[in-house]
């Protein structure tokens, strides 16, 4: 017979075993991403297959920089963060007014969310022919503007939530402390908001990031983002499998970053709306 | 001068007349209570006054000039909220500060203000915690700081001790009523708490359906009420109401009782009572006013019946005694050694200098 401290124990291993097997499952395509990027072409195509590249080879990245591959994630970057902070900054102005005014009656924000539904290969075409007519094909601002249109009625969703878990008393008691509308929203409900600002803002830049249809249709060669960018690689004869890897590396990295960063943010926020005053 | 001015004010909220057709006048340095049971529209009446509802109707004078049209933050006024209203992510200087840096007060200013209100509050060891770090009274004290610590004209409170427990709620009434004489500042104060009213204020504007029912200084509506609602509403245990008919007894009057007996009436209480002979008037008893009779005791005045005592509620020093006087549950007031049980027969003396005549028609005192 087990003791009862035996019998805890090894329920405890079987858990951690259960999660490791997890993680490595999990974990070993993003390891492969990652070895076949420092991997020589023979060592990609070797057979048996090679767990772990014979050295450090940073050749593949290399030609990236060098052929300017590589500006496409600098492309990206900018499109998700400008699409990001606009949306966020429209949306949570909107979730405000339709939180504290009741804009639009009970249902708007219902419709609002409902666009969010529409599939972006429905819109993308004809969005195309009205950007060609607007000369805003292959341009920042054309792709920017998508992307902020396309997260606002998510952010909007989100942000009313948040907005109306803000206490009442508290706008008014900053009303009465000399504050106006805008400074209400900026100095009390932006801050009690802080956690869901994040999270909301770390959804909308992921979905600007990971984008590919709308980037495919609407970019050639001056905005390409880094999704567009690697379908170039596949070609009719041969795949070029060390690009490949390089650029998914390198268009993974910055939400790793990005996560990672926000992270701390996003813990403390939680844990300051869970017990507030 | 007047500090706060209402003119016939209104407020509806969509179909609901929550206002309706307020005046009030409150002078300069006076701590004026309104209260009255929940949706009596007391609420309503002070967050329009701060600017948080528009007034429908009427006008809104803060001194001297009119204010409708004004955004709270130019009314000159500072409030304290039921819930506190504490930002969770600011430490408790900067909370008590936010108002003194909205007004963009000048920077070396500010901390001497904020130390000297915590200091009048006994919270100047917490400015460095967190809100959730506080308990409830401490939250309440740094509320209070953070409306005191600006210089307003009024200063309005919406029943900011009613998330208190019983005893902390003590304390931070007479702490708030010392802060009033400290400042000598105007204050309105709405609370659902008769206590609270009575004890804190230098007048009682009692509200009932959005209207002012009575308006004075504390003893005023306790003892000379103007409506069975005010009489009922003020003083605990609660006023006795007995139906009783107004009967010719010897010389001179008497109310006759729902059992026959009599409880005579002296002479000061039968002017304009003449006409209401052989009608129903409601008799209106505080329990302080019946007593145990003492032996051979007839001073003018009071009324003798005999009980049976139904329930006791000793408090300690005085016991409450449900009696039936009449045909009516009655409760007096007795000393704790009054009665010792349930059943005990008992002459109560009714001290009839002191009851109050209702018109049963009106709800009006005669």
């Amino acid at each position: 017979m087990m003791t009862l401290g035996q019998r805890r124990a090894l329920r405890l291993g079987l858990r951690l075993a259960a999660a490791i097997a997890l993680t490595l499952l999990f974990m070993f395509p993003i390891y492969w991403l990652f070895m076949i990027s420092f991997k020589t072409p023979d060592e990609i195509y070797a057979f048996p297959p090679k767990w772990y590249p014979g050295q450090l080879n940073f050749d593949n990245y290399a030609v990236l920089f060098k052929d300017g591959d590589a500006t496409t994630v600098g492309n990206s970057l900018i499109v998700a963060f400008f699409s990001t902070a606009l949306a966020m900054f429209l949306g949570s102005i909107c979730a405000y007014s339709l939180a504290r005014f009741q804009t639009g009656g009970q249902h708007l924000a219902n419709w609002i969310v409902s666009q969010r539904m529409i599939p972006p290969i429905a819109v993308v075409f004809p969005i195309f022919l009205l950007y060609v007519w607007f000369g805003l094909v292959d341009t920042y601002i054309g792709v920017i503007l998508l992307y902020t249109a396309f997260n606002l009625p998510y952010v909007i969703w989100m942000m009313r939530g948040y907005i109306l878990d803000v206490p009442q008393a508290l706008e008014e008691s900053a009303l009465v402390d000399g504050c106006t509308r805008w400074q209400v929203i900026w100095k009390v409900v932006l801050p009690m908001c802080r956690a869901g600002l994040v999270a909301t803002s770390i959804f909308t830049f992921v979905f600007a990031w990971n984008d590919f249809i709308f980037a495919l249709v609407l970019t050639r060669t001056e905005v390409a983002t880094y999704t567009v960018q690697i379908t170039h690689y596949f070609g009719g004869q041969s795949n070029f499998w060390a690009k490949i890897s390089a650029m998914s590396v390198l268009g993974t990295l910055p939400i790793f970053v990005v996560t990672a960063f926000m992270q701390r943010y996003f813990v403390r926020g939680i844990s300051l709306g869970a017990v507030k005053g | 001068m007047a500090d706060l001015r209402i003119t016939a004010l209104h407020k509806y909220y969509g179909s609901m007349h929550a206002v309706r057709g307020v005046d009030l006048e409150i002078p300069a340095g006076e701590f004026t209570v309104l209260v009255g049971p929940s949706g009596c529209g007391k609420s309503t009446l002070l967050r329009t006054i701060a600017g948080l509802e528009d007034a429908d109707q009427g006008t809104i004078e803060i001194g001297g000039a009119v204010v409708n049209h004004l955004p709270p933050r130019n009314r000159d006024i500072a409030m304290v909220f039921q819930n506190y209203a504490l930002y969770p992510f600011m430490k408790v200087f900067d909370n008590i500060a936010f108002g003194l840096r909205s007004r963009n007060t000048p920077k070396d200013e500010i901390e001497p203000k904020v130390k000297r209100a915590a200091q009048m509050l006994a919270i100047d060891h917490l400015l460095d915690r967190y809100p959730r770090e506080l308990s409830g009274g401490q939250l309440q004290r740094v509320a209070i700081g953070r409306a005191v610590v600006r210089s307003a004209r009024l200063y309005l409170f919406d029943e900011p001790l009613s998330n208190l427990d019983a005893q902390l709620r003590d304390e931070m009434r007479s702490e708030i009523k010392r802060l009033h004489q400290e400042l000598g500042k105007t204050m309105i104060y709405v609370t659902h708490d008769q206590v609270e009213a009575m004890t804190m204020a230098d007048r009682i504007v009692l509200l009932r359906d959005g209207k002012i029912e009575q308006a004075g200084a504390p003893l005023d509506l306790f003892e000379r009420p103007a409506s069975r609602y005010v009489a009922g509403f003020l003083g605990s245990p609660a006023m006795n109401f007995i139906d009783v008919q107004v009967v010719a007894a010897g010389d001179g009057l008497a109310l006759r009782l729902g059992d026959g007996n009599l409880l005579a009436l002296p002479p000061a209480r039968r002017v304009n009572l003449a006409e209401r002979r052989d009608q129903a008037v409601v008799l209106g008893v505080r329990p302080e006013h019946i007593g145990r009779a003492a032996q051979g005791e007839m001073r003018a005045g009071l009324a003798r019946y005999g009980a049976v005592i139904e329930l006791l509620q000793p408090t300690g020093s005085r016991t409450y005694a449900t009696f039936n006087l009449g045909a009516t549950r009655a409760v007096a007031e007795l000393q704790a050694h009054d009665v010792s049980a349930p059943g005990q027969k008992i002459e109560l003396a009714i001290d009839m200098n002191r009851v109050i005549l209702i018109d049963p028609a009106t709800n009006k005192v005669l």
